[in-house]
C-alpha cells in the first residue's frame, strides 16, 4: 500500500560498487550543501514544515487515477516540491522521502540509496527547477496574464523530471553491467515516458487547485525563492551535459540497436504474464523497435533543447552579473 | 536475541554485509550459500521467522527483469539456443551465472535490511544513525517525517475514500467518471488538497513545538556508550564479513 509506484527504486546487487560509491558521494555533496542552504534561510519552523511535506510526498504517492483497464497514473513529486518549496528544500524532501522508502520499506537498496537519492532527488529536482524557471519566463514574455501557463508549466516540469531521472537510472545500469544500454535505456525512457504523463497531469492538476485555495504559496517570489547563484546553474549544466553526451553514446552500443530490440520483443513475451509492471505498448516485436527508437529520438532531442536553454539562460545571467 | 542489540551495531553490520555482497564476484556459490546460512541463523535468532524475511525480501525481485538481457548479450558458450521469428536467440552459461549471481545479491541485501528494519525500532536507528554522523537537521526531519507519516497516509486515505463515495471506483478495469483529462484533474485537486492539509498541519505542528519549549533544536537522549559486548560483538562480525569476502577471492 505504502510502496512507490514509480519503478526506479533500484534495489541492492543490481549497482557495481564503485557506480554506488560515487553516487553516493554526489548525493552526499548535494543534501550537504542542501542542508547549509536551507539551514542559512531558516526560520527555525522549517524543520516541522519540512518534516510533514516529506510525509505528505511519501503519502501523495498514493494518490491515482485509472488511465485505462488496468493501468493508472500516479505521483512522483519532486517536481511538485520544487515547485512549491524551491529546489533546496526540495532536495531534503526527496531525500528523506526517498531514503524512508529505503530504510523502512526495502523499496530500493540502501548501498544503491546514494544512486536513488541521485535519481530522484538531485535529478529529479534539478530538472524541475531548470524547466519550471525556464518555462515560467517564457511565459512571462509570451503570456504574461494567461491562465493556461502554470499548469503547462507544472505538466511539462513533471513529465520531464520523470523521464530524465529514468535515464539517469538506466544510465547507472548500463555502467555497472547490469543491464546492456542499448536496451535499458530505450526502454526505460519509453515507459516512464508514459509514467511521465500521469505525473505531470496531477502536478498540473495539484497547481490548478492551489491556485485555486491558496494563492499566496504558489506565488513564485514565495514558494520558489530564486536561488540560481552560479553553483546552481553549474551543477545543472554539468548534469545535463552528463546525461547529454552519454546517452546517445550509451545508446550507439556497436552490438546494434535492432538485434537487442529482437532480444528485448521475445524477452517481454516471456516475461509479461509474471511482471505486469511493463504495460503492454512494448510487448509486439517489431512496433517496440521502432517506437523506442522514435522515444530515443525525441527524448534526444528535448535533453538537447533543455541543454542549450540552460546554457543560454547562464549566459545571461552571467552577463546580468557583469553588468 | 537480536532486537536487544544496540541498533549501532546492527546499523554497522548490516551497511557492511550489503557491502561485502556488493563485493563479491559473480559465480563464487560457496560464499552465497555461507552468506545464506549466515542470515538464516540471524532470522532464526531474531524469531521473525525465516518465511516472514524471505518473502518480504522478494519484494525487489521484480526490479530483476532490468538484469535480463544479460542472459543474451553476455558472450560465452551457449546453454540454450531457440529459434524465433527467424533469428537465433542464444543464452549464454556467462549470462546466466551473472544474472543469477545479481539476482542472489540482491534478495540476499534485501534480507539484510529487512532483518535491519523488522528487528529495530524507528526512533533507535534514527538515533543510530545520528551517531553514525548523519546531519542533525536531516534526523530531525526524517524523524518528524516518520511521526506524521501515518498520519498523513490516512488524511490520503480519505482523500481516496471521498472520492471514490462521489465519482465510483477508480480501481478495476471499468472506466468511471469523466475523461481521462477529467480524473488526471480531479487527482491533482487531490494532490493540491493534500498538500495544503500537510502545510496547515506543519503550522499546527510548529506552535505545539513552540508551546513545548521548542528553540529550534531537537533534543534527544545521548547514546549510551558500547559496552564490551558490543564491542566484541562488532570486532566477530566484521571479522566475519571479512573472512568471507577474502575466501570469495581464493575460490
Amino acid at each position: 500500500m505504502l510502496l512507490s509506484p514509480v519503478p526506479m527504486h533500484i534495489p541492492d546487487g543490481f549497482l557495481s560498487v564503485a557506480v554506488s560509491l560515487v553516487l553516493w558521494a554526489i548525493s552526499l555533496v548535494a543534501v550537504g550543501y542542501a542542508l547549509k542552504r536551507v539551514n542559512a534561510d531558516v526560520d527555525e519552523r522549517r524543520v516541522p514544515l519540512m518534516g510533514v511535506l516529506a510525509a505528505c510526498i511519501f503519502a501523495g504517492q498514493m494518490l491515482n487515477f485509472t488511465v485505462t483497464g488496468g493501468t493508472s497514473g500516479h505521483l512522483m513529486g519532486a517536481a511538485l516540491a520544487t515547485i512549491l518549496l524551491g529546489p533546496w528544500a526540495a532536495l531534503l524532501v526527496m531525500t528523506c522521502v526517498v531514503g524512508v522508502q529505503a530504510l523502512v520499506f526495502q523499496d530500493g537498496g540502501l548501498l544503491a540509496l546514494g544512486a536513488n537519492i541521485f535519481n530522484m532527488g538531485v535529478v529529479g529536482v534539478t530538472v524541475s527547477y531548470f524547466a519550471s524557471q525556464a518555462l515560467r519566463r517564457l511565459f512571462q514574455k509570451v503570456a504574461p496574464d494567461a491562465r493556461w501557463t502554470l499548469p503547462v508549466n507544472g505538466f511539462a516540469t513533471g513529465w520531464l523530471s520523470i523521464l530524465v531521472a529514468s535515464l539517469a537510472c538506466a544510465l547507472q545500469l548500463a555502467l555497472s553491467g547490469t543491464s546492456p544500454a542499448n536496451v535499458a535505456i530505450p526502454a526505460m525512457a519509453g515507459i516512464h515516458a508514459l509514467i511521465g504523463v500521469g505525473e505531470g497531469l496531477i502536478t498540473a492538476g495539484a497547481l490548478v487547485f492551489l491556485v485555486a485555495a491558496r494563492r499566496d504559496l504558489v506565488q513564485p517570489e514565495n514558494a520558489a525563492p530564486v536561488v540560481a547563484g552560479k553553483a546552481v546553474w553549474g551543477a545543472g549544466l554539468i548534469i545535463a551535459a552528463l546525461l547529454a553526451i552519454a546517452s546517445p553514446l550509451a545508446s550507439a552500443h556497436p552490438d546494434g540497436l535492432e538485434w537487442v530490440a529482437e532480444q528485448k520483443g521475445f524477452l517481454d513475451g516471456a516475461q509479461a504474464s509474471i511482471y505486469d509492471l511493463i504495460p503492454d505498448y512494448v510487448l509486439p516485436g517489431v512496433a517496440n523497435e521502432s517506437l523506442a527508437t522514435i522515444l530515443a529520438g525525441i527524448i534526444g532531442l528535448l535533453i538537447v533543447a533543455g541543454a542549450a536553454t540552460a546554457v543560454a539562460y547562464a549566459r545571461r545571467k552571467r552577463q546580468v552579473i557583469a553588468r | 536475541m537480536i532486537h536487544g542489540l544496540d541498533a549501532r551495531v546492527k546499523a554497522v553490520l548490516s551497511l557492511g554485509f550489503i557491502l561485502m555482497l556488493a563485493l563479491l564476484r559473480p559465480g563464487a556459490w560457496p560464499i552465497y550459500i555461507l552468506c545464506f546460512a549466515l542470515l538464516w541463523a540471524a532470522a532464526l535468532l531474531s524469531e521473525l521467522g525465516v518465511r516472514f524475511i524471505w518473502t518480504r525480501a522478494l519484494l525487489a525481485l521484480p526490479f530483476a527483469l532490468a538484469a535480463l538481457p544479460l542472459l543474451f548479450t553476455v558472450a560465452g558458450p551457449s546453454l540454450i539456443a531457440w529459434n524465433v521469428f527467424g533469428w537465433t536467440v542464444t543464452v549464454t552459461t556467462n549470462g546466466t551465472e551473472r544474472l543469477l549471481s545479481i539476482v542472489m545479491k540482491s534478495w540476499l541485501s534485501v534480507q539484510v535490511g529487512v532483518m535491519l528494519v523488522s528487528a529495530t525500532p524507528f526512533p533507535q536507528l534514527l538515533a543510530a544513525l545520528r551517531a553514525l554522523r548523519m546531519p542533525r537537521l536531516l534526523v530531525a526531519i526524517v524523524g518528524l517525517m516518520w511521526r506524521y507519516l501515518f498520519v498523513l497516509s490516512d488524511e490520503a486515505l480519505r482523500l481516496l475514500r471521498a472520492r471514490a463515495a462521489r465519482s465510483g471506483d477508480p480501481d478495476g478495469r471499468r472506466r468511471v467518471g469523466g475523461s481521462v483529462l477529467w480524473r488526471a484533474h480531479v487527482t491533482g485537486g487531490m494532490a493540491g488538497n493534500l498538500f495544503l492539509r500537510a502545510f496547515d498541519r506543519a503550522d499546527r505542528i510548529y506552535a505545539a513545538m513552540l508551546a513545548r519549549g521548542y528553540d529550534g533544536e531537537i533534543h534527544t537522549l545521548p547514546f549510551p556508550p558500547l559496552t564490551a559486548g558490543d564491542w566484541s560483538l562488532l570486532g566477530i562480525g566484521i571479522g566475519v564479513l571479512g573472512l568471507l569476502g577474502t575466501l570469495s577471492l581464493l575460490w
